[in-house]
């Protein structure tokens, strides 16, 4: 499903700054790959990349949704295409309604893919059904996008979106951190309900308990801005016993 | 170099004698005609607002003081229902500055007494007779505003409201136009007496050139709602003045909304002369291109108790200018005043421009009081975040314009009247948008 080949990445306002140094990643219609690695190794900003922010310059590889070409469209498109990156801080957004914003982009990609808008009543029916999950109260939905939530309340409220949406590929940057043990449960719960053949998730944390609650199939190592060593799921318990130290080591 | 005082009022005194040789007053009974005399001698000692005043830096008042109106073509703006209709408020219609019978509704209403002031001569109203000039006058010191002097003289229409009870329904000032020439100059008086409450709408652009004053009393404990629309049209002219007295534990909350017009400065002059009163003002602004956007606000607190807040946001690009001076004066009486200011301006490109002079004149100890002013672009990591949930980069830059504004139309308190406007704001951006 995702496929990112050699992926070079620079700062645009300093070239000197390069940040992703040849990734290498497939992930499967289906699976769930996390990636763990060093602060700074570059998970956010391959994130990034992939939904097309600003800022930064792809310098060499391609990255792919379903063989169509990622780093060639609007970050819209990407979205519309099935792209969904949760965020590692979601931005917080004074005098837009949480409630507007998430019907508005649920019906821009509606319209993007030509299907038809939900109605203003089967978007709140759908809303209320999935925050219930969620444990995200009607007060939640009414204030504006982020002001005022809590770390974990910012991190359920991308987990709403991501269910609003159903995308293909998930990239769900940190959304363990910050939440206490129940919320990582509710989290995963609403992750793993979304667990299906024809979607994947790629899975960065810090943590090898977010693991537990959501199997990867697959373990990533990043360091420097790439991809230093691929495993099954020890591979994580490896990291949370001993550390990065050796695995960085070995390479 | 310092531009010589004497040297200054000599010139803005010619401009006055120039401009006021060709004009007659407007004919009217004895009261009228002695405040109309009185304020055009006020005038020939004052002389009209030159670029070098202090007060008019950022704003050029050339074509606003000029003898001919400078033509504004029409705007067609049959594309949206009438403002503040859905609401049916007593409606008083305006064409080019004059009364227009037919389409306007009886002038009578429960609670609410209602005169025009080509007629205000024949009656004996000796409220509006006490204040007609009053204020505008009052509000001479220690700025001077000539242009309302002018007014004061030469308006020969207006409206006179007075409020003696709850009002039966709003009232809405509509201001057509048909002329592109049109100068038009209105006066409005509004009293509301101890404890009445009324709301005054206002929308259209009125004429080419458009000179307003309405002087406000309201009373103790009295309460009025203030909100106009200025219209659409590109290329008009606009110079308001609004002057409020405010009296003990008295309510008045006014909000302007503005979009396009070639120049459009709004004054307004607030006393807050009763214990424990309450005024807000507030106001968004959308323009482009030619587009010269001024709120000037002087509050005086002159006693204790009291809270006043201003609001203002501008939406500015290709080339707009806004421009905010916004003064709160606390005088020594005036003990916990409850002061707080802002103005803002959302840049949507490098060529648009916003200049601001907030000031802050306290004489009390016991205030609290606050100021801000900021200008700057969309934020791009909002921007992006919307984006990123697959909202086209267009509708996630309206919705961040909308949030801007937001701020300054949650200042309107009756929802429906808010409700009225948003949506209206949202069509002429997304119209605009691109
Ligand atoms: N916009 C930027 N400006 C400057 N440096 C940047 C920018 N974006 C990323 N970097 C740098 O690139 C490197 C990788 O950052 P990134 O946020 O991708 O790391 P990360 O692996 O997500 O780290 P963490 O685990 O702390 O979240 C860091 O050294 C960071 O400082
Ligand atoms: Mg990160």
């Amino acid at each position: 499903m995702l496929n990112i080949k050699n992926l070079h990445a620079e700062l645009e306002e300093d070239t000197e700054v390069k940040i992703l140094h040849g990734v290498d990643l497939d992930v499967k219609a289906g699976e769930v790959h996390a990636i763990m690695g060093p602060n700074g190794s570059g998970k956010s900003t391959l994130g990034y990349v992939l939904s097309g922010r600003d800022g930064y310059e792809v310098t060499e590889g391609s990255a792919t949704l379903d063989g169509v070409d990622l780093l060639d469209m609007e970050p819209e498109e990407r979205a519309a295409a099935g792209l969904f990156l949760a965020f590692q801080y979601p931005v917080e957004i004074p005098g837009v309604g949480n409630m507007t914003f998430m019907r508005t982009a649920v019906n821009a990609q509606r319209k993007a893919r030509g299907q038809e808008e939900l109605s203003a009543g089967d978007f709140l029916k759908l809303v209320r059904a999935r925050a219930k999950d969620l444990k995200i109260d009607a007060e939640m939905l009414k204030r504006p996008v982020n002001v005022g939530f809590s770390g974990g309340e910012k991190k359920r409220n991308e987990i709403l979106q991501m269910a609003l949406l159903e995308p293909k590929m998930c990239v769900l940057d940190e959304t363990d951190s910050g939440l206490d043990v129940d919320a990582m449960k509710l989290v995963s719960d609403g992750v793993n309900a979304l667990r299906d053949e024809g979607r994947a998730f790629l899975v960065i944390t810090h943590y090898q308990r977010l693991l537990n609650h959501i199997k990867p199939d697959v373990v990533h190592i990043m360091s420097q801005g790439r991809i230093i060593r691929s495993g099954g799921p020890e591979l994580a318990m490896e990291v949370e016993e001993q550390g990065y130290g050796d695995i960085l080591e070995a390479v | 170099m310092v531009f010589p005082r004497q040297k200054l009022l000599a010139q803005k005194r010619e401009a006055a004698e120039a401009r006021l040789a060709p004009l007659a007053l407007p004919a009217g009974g004895k009261w009228i005609t002695t405040a109309r005399e009185d304020a055009k001698a006020r005038l020939s000692a004052m002389g009209l607002p030159v670029r070098r005043d202090e007060y008019w830096k950022y704003t050029d008042p050339a074509s606003l003081v000029q003898a001919e109106a400078p033509a504004a073509a029409l705007f067609d703006d049959s594309d949206e229902s009438e403002v503040f209709d859905t609401l049916d408020p007593l409606k008083i219609v305006f064409v080019d500055g004059v009364f227009d019978p037919e389409a306007s509704d009886d002038l009578a209403m429960e609670g609410v007494e209602i005169a025009l002031l080509s007629e205000a001569a024949k009656a004996d109203l000796h409220w509006a007779r006490d204040l007609y000039g009053a204020l505008e006058a009052d509000g001479q010191s220690p700025v001077e505003r000539p242009l309302a002097i002018f007014n004061t003289a030469f308006a020969a229409e207006g409206v006179l409201i007075r409020a003696t009870g709850q009002a039966a329904r709003k009232i809405s000032l509509i201001y057509r136009r048909r002329d592109a020439g049109a100068d038009v100059l209105l006066h409005h008086v509004v009293k509301v007496e101890a404890g009445a409450e009324v709301t005054v709408l206002e929308h259209g652009p009125a004429g080419a050139r458009f000179n307003q004053v309405m002087e406000v009393d309201v009373a103790d404990g009295a309460t009025l709602h203030h909100v106009r629309a200025q219209g659409r049209d590109h290329e008009r002219r606009t110079a308001a003045h609004l002057f409020a007295r405010m009296g003990e534990r008295s309510v008045f909350k006014s909000f302007t909304l503005t979009a396009n017009g070639a120049m459009v400065r709004n004054e307004a002059v607030i006393w807050l002369n009763g214990k424990g009163g309450v005024a807000h003002i507030a106001g968004a602004t959308v323009g482009e291109g030619a587009f010269h956007h001024d709120d000037t606000v002087f509050i005086t607190h002159a006693a204790p108790d009291c809270e006043s807040r201003q609001v203002f946001k501008k939406v500015l690009r290709h080339g707009a200018v806004g421009v905010f001076q916004g003064k709160i004066l606390v005088k020594q009486p005036a003990q916990l005043t409850d002061g707080y200011q802002i103005s803002q301006a959302l840049l949507l490109d490098e060529n648009a421009q916003f200049l601001a002079k907030p000031e802050l004149e306290i004489y009390a100890d016991d205030v609290k009081c606050s100021h801000g002013s900021t200008s700057g672009e969309i934020d791009p990591v909002s921007l992006f975040y919307l984006r990123a949930r697959g909202i086209p980069e267009d509708q996630a830059k309206l919705l961040l314009v909308l949030a801007f504004l937001a701020e300054a139309l949650d200042e309107i308190e009756d929802p429906d009247l808010a409700d009225d406007l948003r949506p209206r704001i949202e069509t002429w951006l997304r119209r605009r948008s691109g």
